[in-house]
Parts: structure tokens; C-alpha cells; sequence
């Protein structure tokens, strides 16, 4: 068991960096730097990831990193993987992209480079809308949130990435969330150890654009997962394992109610109780779903 | 010297096998797709030690292809028509980072509607990424000139991208006999690759985050003093080749017949030999006409261009593309090029030979005696920019 006493004391996001306050991406990023450290080669597609590392020609990540088109990051980190032991050194591609770049634009090329099964890392770093923009709806942003492009509360569920990812038979698919920060690094370094490529999705509630005060990230997202809404699961060999805390969480009585992690959303502030039921609805049926895979 | 029937897409991929290239990546479109399927074949079996990534579109080739480049891999991609659009993003990417990589372009229409045939409308509408864009008239300069394109954009004063465009099915699937280099002499000719920086180094290097205006604006003009440099850099390249192979093509342009013209025909391309065709007929008949190649269009030879315009009456572009709502391409350039000599020249432009409209010895024969006629009797053109038509 990795104990946080035992990280390394290097820091890979210096202290200057342009995110927001209560960034989770640039909290993600700092885990990321503990748990895989000066190898990373970081492929970051335009998202808040390309905008946090400041102006050239200085940068508030302290690792190797090539911004990308938004959707060109998988396969970018494709041609990084398939050449790395030609050139010899240490080099550990990691894509660190957004739920748009993931889902959406960058889909085709997330599917390619997984199912060519390259030997590298992806990381989808999900705050459930296109943030950089200013708050779109994407495939990620869950039932009823409001966005700019949303108003009234997106009427789709959020689709399941990371099942469909396990549908590509990598060899390992994991979500995380920020607020579970040993797990997610645990997670990583299970995947550095592991060839072909690897995915891993993580839940990153944004309080800029979920609107909620900015001390709160870590709260938030650990009530995602107290209420059920982010189930943390990791997958070998095509089957699912329920990953601490939510395996209690399969017993629904365990759970917060959903209420709680909804009613701190400022997205959410407009759902009326039907709609709350509705996305109940949903993530009983998601739970279900990935049941079906363990 | 080793000679060898060749297509236009095997001369490719026969340039790529000598090339000591790490990785090819490509997907496959029409006319394109005998390149990938011989290149694949080569790698599986064993004949070059490259390895072949199978993407799933063209955007992901050149991203793939540029991931292996940014760690200092010489790494090759071709395409065609819509491919190469869903690739343009990239190709900016690319050419702003400075990386060297070489593409085949094979051209060919753009829909709607779905047309295999060729013309030059994919390849110009690259022009404005920051590659070398070069054209190739022949196999055998299909071949030469891949093998060039790797040494010229590996080369320091220029670290750009660079594409190579040859004619669909008219190059791309006509077998001519091609001289194939021995692998020793263009292992000599190739140094090792070079490019100026590699993201899988020592260096902690973040590449295309947030710059102040002032930089972005510099390094923008960057890339045109590397254009410029890359003029010289070209004809050194062409020299050095020929001292190696025989084979010169003179840098960006080749001049036919022109010393001694009165009349200049320009063209890019395959069809550029039936122009030469033309004009030894003509000149049988007494006309005094040359033919002006355009080689390289990008960077584009303006400093040649002008010094063979000062001394003509007249020049007739042909362009086997348009950009809708003004000229052809290379009409509009060497118009402009023409505006710097204070005695300049008839230049009339004609559209031809778009979405795989045939355009012979006939057609250029009339169109040429025509412009000529013109000129002579009344010192300029009634039509500046002219459509041939089919039928
Ligand atoms: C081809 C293209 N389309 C649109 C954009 C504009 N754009 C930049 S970032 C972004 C949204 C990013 O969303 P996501 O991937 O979720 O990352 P986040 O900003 O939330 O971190 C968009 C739409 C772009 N850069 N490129
Ligand atoms: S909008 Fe959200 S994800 Fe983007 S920088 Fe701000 S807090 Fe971070
Ligand atoms: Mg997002």
C-alpha cells in the first residue's frame, strides 16, 4: 500500500501557474508528477492543460511537454510510443486530455491508438465540459448540468468512456478522482508497469465551471463518489474490480444521497426533484451496467 | 546503376526504402494507396527496418508521424485529395514546430462529387502551411527528389517540412524506367538525421504553450527566412545529387529551351513533358517559345522566375488549379513576380486539365500558337485569364 510519506518530494507543477483557484486539472497534474515522475513525455491537447502552463518561454510544468491540436493527442503520443525504444532513453508517453478532446473531437484517435494497443498512457482528465471555451456541453457533461451551450440542463446521460474503452481489450482501464489522490497515483503506477496502452479517467469537478467556491474541488469530487455518481473501478484482462471506497458503494443504502452532490452544483441549481429521480435513474442504471463487467 | 520500371508511387516508395527512414505511417486513399501497400510490405518483409504504423485516418498519420519526429525519427507519410485536407490542421502544427518530415502527395480532385482523377487543388490548398512543396514532372524525378527532400529539410538553415507532389494515376500509376541509386550513395548523400530539438532528450523542453504576440510573430518570420534560405539550400542539394547520380533538375525551376525565347510556356507536373513536346514543334515551325518548370512552389523561385521574364514578349501560365473568385495559382504568382521588371511581359493564365480532363499535344498546341499570335499582332491579350473548357 503506497503511503503518501513515500512520494517524492519533487514538484513537477511549480508554483505560478495560470489556472483557476480550486483547479482540479492543475491538482491532477501535481499527482501525476508524483506518481510517474521526470520520464513523462506530456502530450497535452488544447484544453485548461495547455493554457495553465503559462507563457513561453518559461512553463509551470517541470517535465517534457508537447502541446497539441485538440485532437490530434492519442495519435501524437502513437508516434511517441512506437519510436521511444529507438531513440533509447527514458520516455513514458502520458496524453493528459480534457472529456472533449477524450470523448468527442479526439475519439477516432483515442480508438485507433487503442486498438494498435501502444505502449502508453492516457489520461482523461473529465470536468464534464469544455472548460477553456467557456463552459460547453460535451458527451461527458452528465444529465441535467447546465452549460452555456446547455441552459436549461443537458437532456443526455453522459456516455460511458471507460467502459467503452474496455470494450477496446487493452490491457488496463481504471478510473480515479482527485479527491482519492493515493489511488489515482497507485493506479498510474500500475499502468507504467504494464505494456500496451493504458487508460485511465479522471474525475475532476471544475469550480469554475460547475460553479461552486473554489475550496470545495476536493468535497465535491469526494462526494461524487460517496453518492455513487463516479464509480472508481479498475480493469485487467476485460474484467472490472470495484476499487476502494466505492466497493461499499455497491450496496446503495451505503451511499450519500445523490441530493448532496448535486445541491452543491451550481449547474444542477435549477433540476426539480423529477429531474434529481431522473439522474438517479441513471446512475442505477450505469452501476448496473458496469456490474455486468466484473 | 541499377534501372527499373517503376510507377510514380513505387519510385516513393523505392526513394523511401533507400532513405533509412524509422518510421513510415499513412492511410490509404486514391491514388495514393500502392505507396502504403508497398512500403507495408517492405517493412514486413524485413527489406527496410522501419517500422509502419496502420492508423485509422490521415489526421493521425501525420500526428503519429509527427510524435516519432518531435523524438528525432526520420519518419515519411503519403496521401492524396481529401486526405490530405483532413490532414491540414496538422500540417501547421507541424511546420511550426520545425520539425522535418517528407510527404508524397499524389494528387487528385476534391469532392463533391467523388472524382479519382487528378489535379493540383489538394496541393495548393497546402500552400500557406510553411512546407517546401515541390513537383514532380517524371518517375525518375518522383524518386530524386523524395531522396532530396529528406536531406533538404533535415538541413539547419531550413528545418522545415516538405512535400513532394506528383500527378495521380499519370505518375502515380504509369510505369517508366527509373534509375535506382545504389543504397550506398544515397546513404552518403543522406547524413544522419538532424533536427533542432527532440522532445525524448535530456532537455526539459515545453513545445506550443501560450506565447507573448512578439514571440509568435517572430517565430512566424522565422519560418520565411528559413523559405528564403531554403532557396540556396535547394540548388546546393540538386548539385550535390547530380555530382553523385548525374541527375540535375536546376534547384526550383528548370528552364527548357528558354535561353534564346521570345515566349515563355509555364507549367508544373507530368504534363510539363508534353509542353516540351510542344515546344520542339514549335520551334520547328519557327516559333521561339521555351518552357519554364516549376519545380519548387514553395519556397516559390521568384529571383529565377524574374530573371527569365525580363527578356520575353510573353508568358502563358497553365494551372491545373484554381482558387475560385480569382487566378490560378501559379498564374497569380508569377503575374506578381512580373510586376518587378519595369519592361514586363504578356502574362495570360489558363485553367486546364481540372478533375481529370485530359489536355494533349492539341490542346496546348492551340492555346500556345494562339497567345503567340495575339501578342505579335497586337502587344497584348484580349483575355488575361482564360478557362479551356472541355469539348
Ligand atoms: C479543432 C479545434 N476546435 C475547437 C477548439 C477550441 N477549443 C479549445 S479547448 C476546447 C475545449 C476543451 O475541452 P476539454 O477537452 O474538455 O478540456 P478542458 O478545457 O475542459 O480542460 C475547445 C472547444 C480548438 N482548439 N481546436
Ligand atoms: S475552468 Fe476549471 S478546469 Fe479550467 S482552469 Fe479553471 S478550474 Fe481548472
Ligand atoms: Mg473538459
Amino acid at each position: 500500500m503506497l503511503r503518501i510519506q513515500d512520494l517524492p518530494k519533487d514538484k513537477y507543477l511549480l508554483p505560478g501557474h495560470t489556472a483557476c483557484p480550486g483547479c482540479p486539472e492543475a491538482l491532477g497534474l501535481r499527482y501525476l508528477g508524483m506518481a510517474l515522475g521526470k520520464d513523462i513525455v506530456l502530450v497535452v491537447p488544447a484544453s485548461c492543460s495547455s493554457i495553465l502552463q503559462g507563457t513561453m518561454p518559461g512553463s509551470s510544468l517541470a517535465m517534457r511537454v508537447v502541446n497539441v491540436p485538440f485532437a490530434s493527442a492519442a495519435a501524437v503520443a502513437s508516434g511517441i510510443a512506437n519510436i521511444k525504444e529507438l531513440v533509447g532513453g527514458n520516455v513514458v508517453p502520458v496524453v493528459w486530455a480534457g472529456d472533449g478532446a477524450t470523448a468527442d473531437i479526439g475519439f477516432a484517435g483515442l480508438s485507433g491508438s487503442a486498438e494498435r494497443n501502444d505502449d502508453l498512457i492516457y489520461v482523461c482528465v473529465d470536468n464534464e465540459a469544455y472548460m477553456n471555451t467557456g463552459i460547453q456541453r460535451s458527451s461527458l457533461t452528465p444529465y441535467g448540468a447546465w452549460t452555456t451551450t446547455t441552459i436549461k440542463g443537458k437532456s443526455e446521460d453522459k456516455k460511458e468512456l471507460p467502459l467503452i474503452m474496455l470494450l477496446h481489450k487493452i490491457p488496463y482501464v481504471a478510473t480515479a478522482s482527485i479527491a482519492f489522490p493515493i489511488d489515482f497515483i497507485s493506479k498510474l503506477r500500475k499502468a507504467l508497469n504494464i505494456r500496451g496502452f493504458k487508460y485511465i479517467h479522471l474525475h475532476a469537478p471544475c469550480p469554475t465551471g460547475w460553479r461552486f467556491d473554489p475550496s470545495k474541488t476536493v468535497e465535491v469530487a469526494r462526494l461524487a463518489v460517496e453518492s455513487g455518481a463516479w464509480i472508481l473501478f479498475e480493469a485487467e484482462g476485460g474484467r472490472v474490480r470495484l476499487t476502494p471506497p466505492s466497493n461499499t458503494y455497491l450496496d446503495k443504502s451505503r451511499r450519500k444521497p445523490l441530493k448532496e452532490y448535486l445541491s452543491i452544483q451550481g449547474r444542477f441549481r435549477s433540476l426539480r426533484d423529477e429531474d434529481v429521480k431522473v439522474f438517479e435513474k441513471l446512475v442505477d442504471s450505469t452501476w448496473e451496467l458496469i456490474i455486468k463487467f466484473t | 546503376m541499377v534501372i527499373k520500371v517503376l510507377t510514380g508511387n513505387y519510385a516513393v516508395a523505392e526513394a523511401v526504402r533507400l532513405s533509412n527512414v524509422d518510421l513510415i505511417t499513412a492511410y490509404p486513399i486514391t491514388p495514393q494507396t500502392t505507396i502504403v501497400e508497398r512500403l507495408s510490405e517492405y517493412v514486413d518483409l524485413g527489406v527496410i527496418k522501419s517500422r509502419f504504423v496502420r492508423v485509422e485516418s490521415e489526421f493521425s498519420a501525420l500526428a503519429v508521424a509527427y510524435g516519432a519526429a518531435l523524438c528525432n525519427a526520420r519518419v515519411f507519410t503519403a496521401t492524396s485529395s481529401h486526405g490530405l485536407l483532413y490532414m491540414h490542421e496538422m500540417l501547421w502544427w507541424v511546420a511550426g514546430s520545425r520539425i522535418p518530415i517528407v510527404m508524397a502527395v499524389v494528387t487528385r480532385s476534391i469532392g463533391p462529387p467523388w472524382n479519382i482523377w487528378n489535379e493540383h487543388s489538394d496541393f495548393m490548398d497546402q500552400r500557406d502551411c510553411g512546407w517546401l512543396m515541390a513537383f514532380a514532372e517524371n518517375n525518375q524525378e518522383v524518386l530524386d527528389t523524395t531522396i532530396q527532400l529528406f536531406r533538404i529539410t533535415e538541413d539547419e538553415r531550413v528545418y522545415l517540412p516538405g512535400m513532394l507532389g506528383l500527378d495521380g494515376f499519370l505518375l502515380s500509376h504509369t510505369s517508366e524506367p527509373v534509375d535506382v541509386p545504389e543504397e550506398h550513395i544515397v546513404k552518403s548523400f543522406l547524413k544522419p538525421r538532424s533536427q533542432p530539438y527532440s522532445m525524448c532528450g535530456t532537455e526539459l523542453i515545453t513545445l506550443g504553450n501560450l506565447p507573448k504576440a512578439e514571440d509568435h510573430m517572430m517565430m512566424r518570420y522565422d519560418i520565411q527566412v528559413s523559405m528564403e534560405n531554403a532557396k540556396k539550400v535547394i540548388k546546393e542539394v540538386d548539385l550535390e545529387y547530380s555530382k553523385l547520380t548525374g541527375r540535375s533538375y536546376g534547384g526550383l525551376v528548370e528552364c527548357y529551351r528558354c535561353s534564346d525565347s521570345s515566349y515563355l510556356v509555364v507549367g508544373m507536373g507530368g504534363w510539363v513533358g508534353t509542353m516540351k513536346d510542344v515546344c520542339d514543334e514549335l520551334r520547328d515551325l519557327g516559333y521561339k517559345v521555351g518552357v519554364l518548370k516549376i519545380r519548387f512552389f514553395r519556397p516559390f523561385p521568384e529571383e529565377d522566375i524574374i530573371e527569365v521574364l525580363r527578356s520575353v514578349k510573353g508568358v502563358l501560365v497553365f494551372d491545373r488549379s484554381i482558387s475560385y473568385g480569382s487566378l490560378g495559382h501559379i498564374h497569380a504568382e508569377v503575374l506578381a513576380r512580373s510586376y518587378r521588371l519595369g519592361n514586363r511581359p504578356v502574362v495570360k493564365g489558363i485553367i486546364a486539365g481540372l478533375a481529370g480532363v485530359d489536355v494533349g499535344v492539341k490542346e496546348f498546341m492551340n492555346s500556345i500558337v494562339g497567345f503567340v499570335n495575339e501578342v505579335e499582332e497586337r502587344g497584348y491579350v484580349e483575355k488575361y485569364s482564360e478557362w479551356l473548357l472541355p469539348g
